[in-house]
């Protein structure tokens, strides 16, 4: 299975290296940086590459590469899908997952990684059982950890491996007892240029936050399940239960985790909250361009809509972008070419509009092809499929915990 | 600071060892110093030097031996974690002297009381196995032993081991196959994926193809794909699936499809490799109308990470070449969008070119315009193939497609130009004689064009049509033979072979240019292009000595060619297991185990019947029966101790399932089973004759055991868990009474608790130390998860999590939300009906959940089969907010499982509810003299040595 782990940031540096079984030299990347340089973007590595003794299976998450090297057949995914959760499991511990992060506690990412795999076979990766076996680092424990000398691993032992419910740990208590659900939607489309739509679906995860003491058992309804079109749980979620009455039964781990993830069936018409009047031209002669961008409110539901930008790819021989802007503002990086206008709160009664002159290199050929444009944009207590919690039921233990639900839609690729 | 007394100094300097450890510095140096922390006290130092040791032990191996002895205490340790990383450890070091050591420790762990420590045992095997191939046969005889294991925690382990150790020894799956199938839900999910990907391959060698008559129902299979959605229910797909059955004569192994039927729910997990591994699954092992329920599942993974978007696309792409009408209904899924990568892009395209069919085309032709005019050259080029990959498979679009091709030539980009000329030519290789416009069209091309391919293509299609565009052909090889020094080298080939197809047709004009080119070519760089010209000189020009060929050679140039078959890089790739590394490199990774084919006959099925002899060893079959029985009577005694532990209860629970298999036997005996198999896993239904067989062979037993009688001092003690059962009713036919007794006599002798223990001793975890677990702790706990187990083997989580207490078996009447509040639950309590012997108690319990009182509870409208009988329980006036209520009712099920139905009324409200009795809640008291019972209970004794010290009880006896 799982040989080594190489950890190799955007510069080409393998800064942290662990091996589950013998030892194998780090020169093994040089075929790792071999397809990395042919392949120009970080996007473009292929995840798995074939070396003459082994195999490299990588992933990018937050401008790292986290490359694993395989000697014998393993399912691809199993891999892939295992490093996703190293790197969550970072982003858990750390609050980001970034190199300096991990630098900073290389030794309890060595002692993650060492709880996680047992000869290249994953062993525990849920974080509830992990967390209690090393802590996770704060400012406060590292304090008192310099002055007492304790340590981060926790003293009890990981009793949450044993049992059937492996994702909860044990003895958990809260003074307040609180369950919070965030009812994340995104909104997946694509517009032709008149507008109309070519392809929309909804995509939306539930997130919960639950803190609640002991063993909770909690049922949560939907007003509408039968909009949900193909879901999938967390491995707490009791099937059957749904299959036969489409609520969600399940014995929740502590802390923050993902419920769920469905998606919403495309047939009911997706209600994209916003339009877009565009025109990009560029000019046959003179080197030169004209952009206008309008954007409007559309089916928002009376919510307004925050958190708009809009990223346009602009060709290669596009130079410089002269444009004002009457909300916002706008960024124009030249070498990436990429245009960004960063809208913030739509406005009913002003539309915000981009409006100005693109400077083109001169002499080359005018680009055949307008920029796409990509839309991001926020609405908050709005889940744009009408999805909606219908009631959360506890049982099991006695008292009231405190309940809430959060609704947020997003377009954000 | 190693040396310092300060464990927080130890510790500050193993953390800076393991930070240039984990940088990749050698720490090599400092091995005896840390070696000498192994059995420091601080957990954290501790597992620190572990980490070095497990790194560098293989460089120095004289010393890691130092630390070998503590591991080895570290083995014997009360506790099982402790055990469990003690053997985790020793068996990483990879140190071959110690081999004999880590032998000895594996095999001991693998019979371990706990759950985990097996599990690590299975952990361990491949690493001695890489260490230490010579071992494989112990290892493979320890495998054996854990794959029997009935908990979950160690089936993903050992199958894990299965697979690197002897994935050819399938032979030892067939015990365990329904095992594994019924626990694999509960498995965590790695394990889950290596579970599945093996019994994919197992499927395969022991089942028939169910698409065996694929042709015939080619149609009827169609029509399914449309229609699979996920709303659509196992009833009708059974249905379905029978009347498939009906008119061919494939009838599928049940076991092939509890195997089908129990990875299906995983399509839904969170963990996309699980998912894979279902979606291969049932890509090789479902008939053909089945497959179609994957779809949705893999086009969800494609929301995913851009990695796992890549190997899952991979795999589509090698799907919808053999089951295109699948994926079709999510089409416009694999739309591509800008921001994709373009590796993702690619495999998108050939997935939609995949799909590309009469219907769709035009749709997909119109998205491929919109690609075309991508920023991204790589894909646009891919795109243009894909187009050209369209137009050959689908007849009716080539000439549109070729227009728009040919539209391309005058694109700006030179790529897509070239790339359009390439997919031109093989194009109008298949009709060459309608398209000279477009030869004459290319061959202008050819000034402006420099990427070779394109060049050396349409200097081929000139020199195949030189007869089309008589005028024009010479012309160019003119132009041709003038650039010919500087042409790359895959053109000067095609310029030499355009120069002898001309020769050959239009000697007149072309001779002397010919002869120009090919003296060029004599003296050419490359060999390849020297051989070339010298092999067309022999042959084209005439010559005195010209050998017989150069009759031919017209016909050698001219001779009509094939139109290549433009076709899919993933075509064939099936042949390896999808979602493999194999499949994703198309060439075999090592270690790869090839997927069978199916086997003309099956093999006989019987193999995987689950023989109570055969699976479990002999003292645990005698108690298996009793052990049941055994725990139902003593459970009042015991179930207010019930466990403090949650890892006892939990460890063992997962469990059940098993359990339930092992027990089937014994309930096969009692005759009562056929229902009840059928809850348990359908595919035992086939087991019946295995029972019966069972049941003549456990007379022998007894009638053996009957022949030695011993007493025991426990007698009393037995007989008073014995009374008990006094109190039970009598729900079965006479002639079974004189069985019963002996069974019932069996079970309540105390000695079985001592085999009880050991059989159980394999399920339970021990909190502190396994000598001192609480023996009624167990059973109690254990009790109710066999209870389970024997109605729920399917709910996979609701048993173990849900269970209000480990007692009694509730079963629900009334759920709290469907009863507005009111929750209720029954349980058939055991205890005599007094108001009428023929009756079976049931004790109802009541739960208000409301904030407000209930009033007015009884019961309506008994709605009842014929000769059965209801005796209600006494109206409930009140129920407050919040309390709960017992109340025991009477039912006379008259033998049968039938349902008695009545209704439930509060003062608001009525309910509709039904109590269905499982067939082992219908029991008879049975009155024994003491001596008749002693007699019975000597007949086993003698199986046990010691009884349990603590199972003294005292109710009083009936008799």
């Amino acid at each position: 299975m799982i040989h080594s782990l190489f950890l190799i940031n955007n510069a080409g540096d393998i800064f942290l290296e662990k091996h589950w079984k013998s030892v194998i030299s780090r020169s093994v990347c040089d075929y790792f940086f071999e397809a990395q340089e042919k392949a120009m973007e970080p996007d473009n590595v292929p995840p798995v590459i074939r070396t003459p003794h082994h195999y490299l299976i990588n992933i990018y998450r937050d401008k790292i590469f986290f490359v694993s090297v395989i000697q014998t057949e393993v399912p691809p995914l199993f891999v892939i899908e295992f490093l996703h959760r190293v790197a969550e499991m970072f982003q858990d511990y750390f609050g980001d997952c970034s190199e300096v992060a991990i630098k900073d506690n290389v030794v309890i990412v060595y002692e993650l990684l060492e709880e996680m795999l047992d000869n290249g076979f994953p062993l525990a990766t849920e974080s509830n059982i992990l967390k209690e076996l090393i802590k996770p680092p704060t400012i406060l424990r590292s304090m008192v950890n310099s002055i007492t000398g304790s340590s981060n691993v926790g003293e009890t032992l990981p009793t949450g491996q044993l049992s059937t419910v492996p994702w909860r740990r044990a003895g958990v208590k809260y003074t307040n007892n609180e369950a919070y659900f965030d009812v994340v939607e995104e909104i997946d489309a694509i517009l032709d240029k008149s507008g109309t739509t070519v392809f929309a679906e909804i995509q939306g995860v539930i997130d919960a936050c639950v803190k609640l003491s002991g063993m909770p058992d909690l049922t949560l309804s939907f007003m509408n399940p039968r909009l949900l079109d193909d879901v999938s749980f967390h491995p707490c979620v009791r099937f059957k239960r749904w299959e036969s009455e489409r609520v969600l039964s399940f014995i929740p781990p502590d802390g923050n985790f993902r419920l769920m993830s469905y998606h919403v069936n495309a047939q009911n018409l997706v209600a994209i909250p916003v339009y877009v009047r565009q025109n990009i031209s560029f000019f046959e002669s003179g080197s030169s361009g004209r952009l206008d961008i309008t954007l409007g409110p559309k089916q928002t539901m009376g919510k307004t809509v925050e958190c708009v930008v809009v990223t346009v790819h602009m060709p290669k021989v596009v130079l410089n972008a002269n444009l004002t802007a009457t909300q916002g503002n706008y960024t124009y990086d030249p070498v990436t070419k990429i245009l960004v206008w960063d809208i913030g709160k739509l406005n009913q009664q002003k539309l915000p509009n981009l409006k100005g002159s693109l400077s083109l290199q001169s002499g080359a050929p005018k680009p055949e092809e307008n920029p796409s444009l990509n839309i991001d944009l926020k609405i908050q207590q709005l889940a744009i499929s009408g999805l909606k919690v219908n009631r959360l039921d506890m049982y099991g233990e006695k008292y009231k915990p405190f309940k809430g639900v959060k609704y947020v839609t997003k377009v954000f690729r | 600071m190693l040396d310092s007394n300060k464990d927080s100094l130890k510790l500050e300097a193993m953390k800076r060892i393991v930070a240039m450890v984990a940088r990749g510095k050698n720490a090599s140096d400092l091995f005896p110093a840390v070696v000498k922390n192994v059995a420091c006290k601080n957990i954290e130092v501790k597992k620190l030097v572990y980490v070095y040791l497990v790194r560098y032990a293989e460089e120095q191996q004289d010393l890691a031996l130092l630390s070998i002895s503590t591991f080895q205490r570290g083995l014997k340790d009360p506790n099982q974690l402790i055990r469990a990383s003690a053997l985790r450890v020793l068996s990483s070091i990879r140190v071959t002297i110690i081999v004999p050591i880590m032998m000895l420790a594996i095999k001991e762990a693998a019979s371990d009381m706990s759950p985990y420590v097996r599990k690590t045992a299975a952990h361990a095997i491949p690493k001695l196995y890489s260490l230490d191939p010579e071992q494989k046969d112990q290892l493979i005889e320890v495998i054996e032993k854990l794959l029997a294991d009935k908990t979950t925690l160690v089936a993903g382990s050992v199958v894990m081991a299965f697979e690197e150790v002897c994935p050819e020894r399938i032979e030892l799956i067939h015990k365990n196959y329904r095992k594994l199938c019924n626990l694999l839900i509960d498995v965590e999910e790695w394990g889950q994926v290596v579970i599945i990907n093996m019994l994919t391959r197992y499927a395969r060698t022991q089942f028939l193809n169910p698409n065996i008559n694929e042709s015939l129902l080619e149609e009827g299979g169609e029509k399914e794909f449309y229609a699979s959605d996920d709303d659509e229910d196992d009833e009708e797909k059974k249905a379905e699936a029978a009347a498939l059955a009906k008119r061919k004569p494939y009838v599928m192994d049940p076991d092939h499809r509890l195997l089908l039927r129990n990875t299906k729910p995983l399509l839904q997990s969170r963990n996309a490799a699980v998912v894979m591994a279902v979606a291969q699954l049932y890509f090789h092992l479902a008939p053909k109308a089945e497959v179609g329920v994957i779809a949705k599942a893999l086009v969800r993974l494609l929301r995913s990470h851009s990695e796992v978007q890549y190997v899952v696309l991979q795999n589509v792409a090698t799907m919808t070449i053999k089951r295109r009408g699948m994926f079709e209904p999510h089409l416009k899924s694999f739309y591509i969008r800008s921001t994709d990568p373009t590796q993702i892009k690619i495999l998108k395209l050939e997935v939609l070119t995949n799909l590309a069919s009469e219907t769709n085309i035009s749709t997909i032709l119109r998205e491929f315009q919109t690609y075309i005019k991508s920023m991204d050259k790589d894909f646009v080029a891919a795109t243009i193939e894909a187009i050209g990959r369209c137009a050959t498979n689908i007849g009716e679009v080539r000439d549109t497609c070729l227009n728009g091709l040919v539209q391309l030539l005058s694109n700006r980009d030179e790529l897509v130009v070239a790339e359009s000329v390439v997919v031109i030519k093989k194009l109008l290789q298949m009709q060459p004689e309608q398209h000279s416009e477009i030869i004459k069209h290319m061959a202008k091309l050819i000034d402006n064009i420099q990427v070779p391919m394109a060049r050396a293509s349409i200097l081929w299609l000139i020199g195949e049509y030189c007869e089309h565009v008589p005028k024009i052909a010479p012309d160019v090889l003119r132009k041709m033979a003038k650039t010919f020094t500087n042409e790359e080298d895959i053109v000067k080939l095609q310029i030499l072979n355009l120069a002898a197809k001309l020769y050959l047709t239009n000697s007149k004009q072309t001779k002397l240019l010919t002869q120009y080119v090919l003296n060029l070519a004599k003296y050419d760089q490359n060999y390849d292009i020297r051989d070339r010209a010298r092999f067309i000189r022999q042959l084209i020009v005439p010559t005195d000595k010209s050998g017989a060929l150069s009759k031919y050679a017209k016909k050698l140039f001219l001779a009509l060619k094939p139109a290549p078959v433009l076709e899919s890089p993933f075509k064939d790739r099936d042949h390896f297991q999808l979602g493999s590394l194999s499949h994703l490199l198309n060439t075999k990774a090592g270690g790869y185990q090839e997927l069978p084919e199916w086997p003309d006959s099956a093999p006989d099925p019987s193999v995987r019947n689950v023989e109570v002899k055969d699976s479990v060893p002999e003292w645990s079959k005698c108690t298996s029966r009793k052990e049941r029985k055994e725990k139902k009577v003593e459970k009042p005694f015991y179930s207010d101790s019930e466990g403090e532990s949650g890892p006892t209860e939990s460890a063992d629970s997962g469990n059940y399932g098993d359990q339930a298999v092992v027990a089937l036997g014994s309930w096969n005996i009692l005759k009562i089973s056929k229902t009840h198999t059928h809850v348990l896993c359908a595919s035992f239904t086939s087991d019946q004759s295995s029972g019966e067989e069972q049941k003549k062979e456990r007379k022998g037993v007894k009638q053996r055991r009957s022949g030695s009688e011993s007493e025991s001092e426990e007698e009393s003690e037995s007989e008073s868990s014995e009374s008990e059962s006094g109190s039970e009713e009598d729900s079965e036919s006479d002639t079974d009474t004189r069985k019963k007794k002996k069974v019932w006599t069996h079970a309540h002798h105390p000695q079985h608790c001592h085999s009880q223990q050991f059989l159980l001793s394999t399920s339970v975890a021990p909190t502190s130390s396994p000598q001192v677990t609480p023996v009624n702790n167990f059973l109690s706990s254990s009790l109710a998860s066999d209870l389970e187990g024997l109605s729920l083997t399917d709910t996979v989580l609701a048993p173990t999590t849900i269970a209000p207490s480990a007692s009694v078996r509730m079963y629900e009447l009334l759920h709290r939300i469907t009863g507005e509040g009111l929750g209720v639950e029954y349980c058939f309590n055991r205890q005599a009906f007094s108001p009428d012997p023929h009756m079976v108690a049931v004790q109802i319990h009541f739960t208000n959940n409301t904030s407000c009182e209930t009033k007015n509870l009884h019961i309506e409208e008994p709605k009842l089969q014929s000769g059965m009988r209801i005796k209600e329980f006494p109206e409930i006036d009140m129920l407050p907010a919040g309390e709960s209520v017992s109340v025991v009712m009477g039912i006379d099920f008259c033998d049968s499982t039938q349902a008695a139905n009545f209704q439930l009324c509060t003062h608001t409200r009525k309910f509709f509810v039904s109590i269905q009795p499982p067939v082992g809640e219908l029991m008879t008291p049975i009155f024994l003299t003491e001596n008749e019972f002693k007699k019975e209970q000597g007949e086993s004794s003698h199986l046990h040595h010691q009884p349990p010290p603590h199972i003294s009880s005292s109710s009083p006896m009936l008799k």
